[in-house]
């Protein structure tokens, strides 16, 4: 193998499980020291800078950079990453200092921003302190999206929604609520620069089968009628209700049906449980509420006795893979099954909907009838519009618009400065060692085999009666503060300097999962197979120092390295070090 | 500053046939120096005794006093230690041996703990042939006394604060070889490809093994002019001819050129494979041995591997005739085989 080359930022980036899985590329590690250093308001400002809703995300994030933590493979279960954020948002002092306060200098650059979720409003954040005079549109009363209309209150209290909406909001920008944006022409034919398009995906898919219209006073479209409830147009449910969906948003709509006169309340599936959409977690609150959810259960039709809904039929079906892995839902043959609802949520699934574009302004829709949007600059076939979030490529995640709406700011800027939208700026990078003295680390590089801590719940008697209450209590600070400290530093990067080794070995014999070996050049496949031990985990990278004078090379395998710091602390001529990686993705502006 | 090694291990670790990964053979954190060549020494001991299946408790370490003689605490955490005085290692393990042969005999000692303060003891051991390995981790000083000159350092050789040894060394290697040990191999704390087929060829043998493996002392005795620096033994390391140490009942699959090379089977079955032999030496054939040694003493250079190898077998137990199984295990009846028996061994005097 070539030497590696860790001159370029994104290896150590790939080291940095977390961070280089978060969709944001939030400082995961950096965080969560200063949560075990009780730095919570500092902890808070280093999230507010990469994804803008701390206190939102602590509680509702899908957190993809949770089954990459690298105690996964080191143990089982990873740091309480999301849960940790909370903590930050939980305790942060003051933040008038760290959050700019317009009014900003203008630029005299206008720009619309339609639709008020995630994604707009991190546009807004992004662009508000350089100048831009910023317009935003949403149909709702007040801003924040899906996060303000689907998450419900028990996940998510409102007035962390408001204080986070409002950071943004209060930096000067002209919000019009209440205000349906039914063209784009409209908005095209007046003064702005830009115009961001962040309206979600926001039509619920319905089931069309037989009994549906008949008895539609009782069948729901789940995202509708979450934010019905929302809105508090909706306060009470059946005692039978049948929930119709696997993903997040049927977990959702049945835990709210619980809390609004649902006794008996039910979710059915059509896949086996395991390859449900839900993240594991909301299952399982789900059923801790008592709310059974039926696997390999395919809706029929729905059944009415004198003209009302009585319930619905299932077939039941079995999953059966080809040999490409592709599934399908075999029935088992079985009778179908009927269940009893007086009332039914459909939760299967989103879609965007752009009625209120229009096909003749020269935009190109693709053979979905979306609109083509580029994947790095979002911006569409019209160049002044941009999208992001869920209307650019579909329903995601808050994160996920999070940070397509930064790369998104990012092109903005780029454009009304006339500069060419595919040179984007780089990250802010920097190396820097941790050495404090012989054996002295400014980290602390101890490793406990604490497993992870459980987030407390408020009683499921209380809960259960008042759909506001909020069902997780948070990590107190002590817990926190043990909790962080399974963080293993994965940012404080092993640093190899071939120049001073003298292949001593000592580095090979202290480290504690078998990271480094020295041995003759080969391929990558053959090296991964003749290492210390196994480097079977291909995702990650092998670092491979230059030819050292016994004409071996030192192979170090990143995947399960502890940042223990053990192995440059045997050194004896510091050949390793610990050092520091920052990396903060680049922002509009940079 | 760590104390502790985190717990955490490698999740595809290989086993050995007892289902132990090496972590079954790792002692605590070691307290020396970062870089000491001992702690080489101390990994591949952990090697070797995982990749021979031992059973921890079923090996003794013993040492006396020095860096190397406190490796014991850092290897085998699983086994049994005694951690004697100063030169006396010897001693120990040889009361340790006479009362229980059932275990293998790993003696760790310094060059300074058998070259100067317990080389009446050293001698005693040898030649008596005790059942042991015992290996000299060789710096070359007193590394524990902050790195005085030790008996074999070499003649010539600097010092670190600039001094010149005007001493001749002691070569432990020849001195073992004349006084009959019949396992001598030398080797390198950095050559770990050498030293563990060597350590474990050591275990297999019956009789005194003597390993002395060259480890430098990086606080005091690395620098430029000392002879036992890594960049030193580097330079100078020529071997006898490459080990390789066959498992039990393993078959041979490796291709060695015909006339370069030498298989030894070992008294307990096992094979050591011997190839790129240098030119004049037979493993067997001690003048041979004792002749290459003094061949590379005078080109200056550090002769590695086996260097002799004797298949006699016949150890201080068998010399002396003594209880095949430890003392512990004898009952009464064994010990005092009652009035009769007295009476039938005074008849035997009369
Ligand atoms: C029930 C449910 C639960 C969810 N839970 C989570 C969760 O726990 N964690 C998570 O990360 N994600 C969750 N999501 C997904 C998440 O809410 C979205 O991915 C995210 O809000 C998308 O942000 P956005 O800014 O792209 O759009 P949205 O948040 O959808 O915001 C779009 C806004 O635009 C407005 N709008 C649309 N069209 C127009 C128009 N023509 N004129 C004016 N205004 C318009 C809408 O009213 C809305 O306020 C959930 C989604 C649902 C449905
Ligand atoms: C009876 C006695 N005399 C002297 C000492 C002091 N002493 C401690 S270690 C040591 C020398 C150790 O040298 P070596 O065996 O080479 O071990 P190293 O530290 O070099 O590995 C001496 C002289 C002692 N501990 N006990
Ligand atoms: S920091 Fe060094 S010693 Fe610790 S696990 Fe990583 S490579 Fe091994
Ligand atoms: S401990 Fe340092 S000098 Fe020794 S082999 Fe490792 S990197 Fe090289
Ligand atoms: S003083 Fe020398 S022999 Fe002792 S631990 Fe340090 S390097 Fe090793
Ligand atoms: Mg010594």
């Amino acid at each position: 193998m070539q030497p590696t080359n860790t001159k370029d930022p994104e290896y150590y980036h790939k080291v940095v499980d977390c961070q280089y899985a978060c969709p944001a590329h939030t400082p995961v590690p950096e965080y969560i020291r200063l949560i075990a250093a009780e730095k919570y308001t500092e902890a808070y400002i280093v999230n507010w800078e990469s994804n803008v809703f701390p206190g939102v995300l602590g509680r509702t994030c899908d957190r993809p950079c949770e089954p990459a933590c690298r105690r996964v493979r080191v143990e089982e279960e990873p740091v309480a990453i999301c849960r940790l954020k909370r903590v930050a948002a939980d305790n942060k002092g003051d933040l008038s200092h760290y959050i700019p306060q317009g009014p900003f200098p203008s630029n005299g650059k206008k720009i619309a921003l339609i639709g008020g979720g995630p994604a707009s409003l991190t546009v807004a954040r992004d662009l508000a302190p350089l100048g831009y005079e910023i317009h935003l549109f949403d149909e709702q009363p007040a801003g924040g999206g899906m996060m303000r209309t689907q998450i419900p209150s028990f996940r998510l209290p409102i007035s962390v929604l408001e204080e986070e909406v409002g950071f943004i909001l209060n930096m000067g920008i002209h919000t019009q609520f209440l205000t349906y944006v039914d063209s784009l022409k409209s908005v095209l034919e007046k003064d702005y620069d830009v115009v961001f398009v962040g309206t979600g995906a926001p039509r619920g898919r319905n089931l069309d089968i037989p009994g549906r219209d008949e008895a539609a006073a009782h069948i729901h479209i789940g995202i509708d009628w979450l934010q019905s409830v929302a809105f508090e147009h909706t306060a009470s449910i059946g005692k039978n209700v049948i929930v119709l969906g696997g993903g997040n948003t049927a977990m959702d709509c049945c835990r709210t049906a619980r809390r609004l006169g649902g006794e008996n309340v039910k979710v059915l599936v059509r896949s086996p449980f395991k390859e449900m959409k839900a993240s594991p977690w909301e299952k399982e609150d789900a059923m801790h509420e008592d709310i059974p959810i039926l696997d390999n259960h395919v809706p029929v039709s729905f059944v009415l006795e004198n003209g009302t809904l009585t319930g619905m039929m299932f077939e039941i079906v079995h999953a059966v893979y080809d040999s490409n892995g592709k599934r399908s839902l075999v029935p088992t043959g079985e009778p179908h099954v009927f269940i009893p609802a007086d009332d039914v949520l459909i939760a299967i699934g989103q879609e965007n909907s752009f009625p209120w574009i229009e096909r003749d302004l020269g935009m190109e829709f693709d053979k979905w009838d979306m609109p083509v949007v580029d994947e790095k600059t979002y911006q569409s076939t019209i160049p002044k519009v941009f999208f992001g979030g869920d209307a650019a490529f579909g329903p995601k995640n808050i994160i996920t618009a999070v940070a397509q709406a930064h790369q998104a700011a990012i092109s903005i800027d780029l454009y009304c400065k006339e500069s060419v939208l595919t040179e984007r700026p780089h990250p802010m990078v920097n190396l820097v060692s941790q050495k404090m003295g012989i054996h002295e680390w400014s980290y602390d590089s101890m490793v406990t085999i604490d497993q992870r801590f459980v987030v407390p719940q408020a009683d499921k008697k209380l809960t259960l009666c008042n759909r506001k209450m909020e069902v997780e209590l948070g990590f107190d600070v002590a817990t926190a503060w043990k909790e962080a400290e399974r963080c293993l530093n994965c940012d404080i990067q092993t640093v190899f300097r071939e120049p001073l080794c003298i292949e001593c070995d000592a580095c090979v014999d202290i480290c504690p999962t078998s990271c480094i070996t020295f041995t003759t050049n080969g391929t990558e496949a053959e090296l991964r197979s003749r290492l210390k031990a196994p480097a079977l985990t291909l995702s990650q990278d092998l670092l491979v120092s230059d030819v050292l004078p016994t004409k071996r090379v030192m192979v170090k395998d990143e995947d399960v390295c502890l940042h223990c710091g053990l192995c440059a602390e045997r050194c004896p001529t510091a050949a390793w070090d610990m050092q520091l990686f920052s990396y903060n993705t680049a922002k509009a502006g940079a | 500053m760590s104390f502790l090694r985190p717990k955490f291990r490698h999740p595809h670790l290989p086993t050995n046939e007892l289902g132990y990964t090496t972590t079954e053979y790792e002692g605590s954190l070691s307290t020396l120096c970062a870089g000491c060549g001992h702690d080489s020494i101390s990994a591949a001991i952990v090697q070797a005794c995982f990749e021979m299946n031992i059973e921890p408790h079923k090996v003794a370490k013993l040492s006396g006093i020095g860096c190397s003689s406190k490796t014991p605490a850092y290897f085998l955490g699983n086994s049994h230690g005694f951690n004697t005085v100063h030169g006396r290692m010897p001693s120990v393990a040889t009361g340790a041996n006479l009362a229980n042969r059932d275990l293998i005999y790993l003696g760790v000692s310094g060059d300074g703990d058998t070259a100067s303060i317990g080389m009446g003891q050293f001698v005693h051991a040898v030649r008596r042939n005790l059942n042991m390995v015992y290996i000299v981790m060789n710096n070359g000083c007193y590394g524990l006394t902050k790195g005085q000159d030790s008996a074999t350092a070499d003649r010539g050789s600097k010092s670190k604060a600039g001094s010149v040894n005007p001493f001749e060394s002691i070569d432990l290697c020849g001195l073992a070889l004349e006084l009959g040990a019949s396992f001598v191999g030398q080797s390198f704390s950095g050559d770990k490809e050498q030293l563990i087929p060597l350590i474990k060829a050591a275990m297999s043998h019956k009789g005194f093994a003597f390993v002395n493996v060259i480890s430098p002392c990086v606080t005091f005795n690395n620098n430029v002019g000392s002879t036992k620096s890594y960049d030193y033994v580097r330079q100078h390391m020529e071997a006898t001819a490459t080990v390789d140490f066959v498992p039990m009942m393993t078959e041979i699959t490796a291709s060695y050129e015909q006339g370069s090379d030498a298989t030894i089977s070992m008294h307990d079955g096992t094979l050591l494979h011997l190839h790129k032999l240098a030119d004049g030496w037979d493993p067997s054939d001690k003048l041979s041995a004792i002749h290459a040694l003094q061949h590379a003493r005078n080109e200056a250079k550090v002769l590695t591997g086996l260097i002799y190898y004797s298949a006699d077998g016949h150890e201080l137990h068998d010399v002396l005739n003594s209880s095949e199984r430890p003392l512990n295990s004898l009952r009464q009846e064994e010990l005092c085989p009652g009035v009769a028996k007295l009476e039938e061994i005074n008849k035997g005097l009369r």
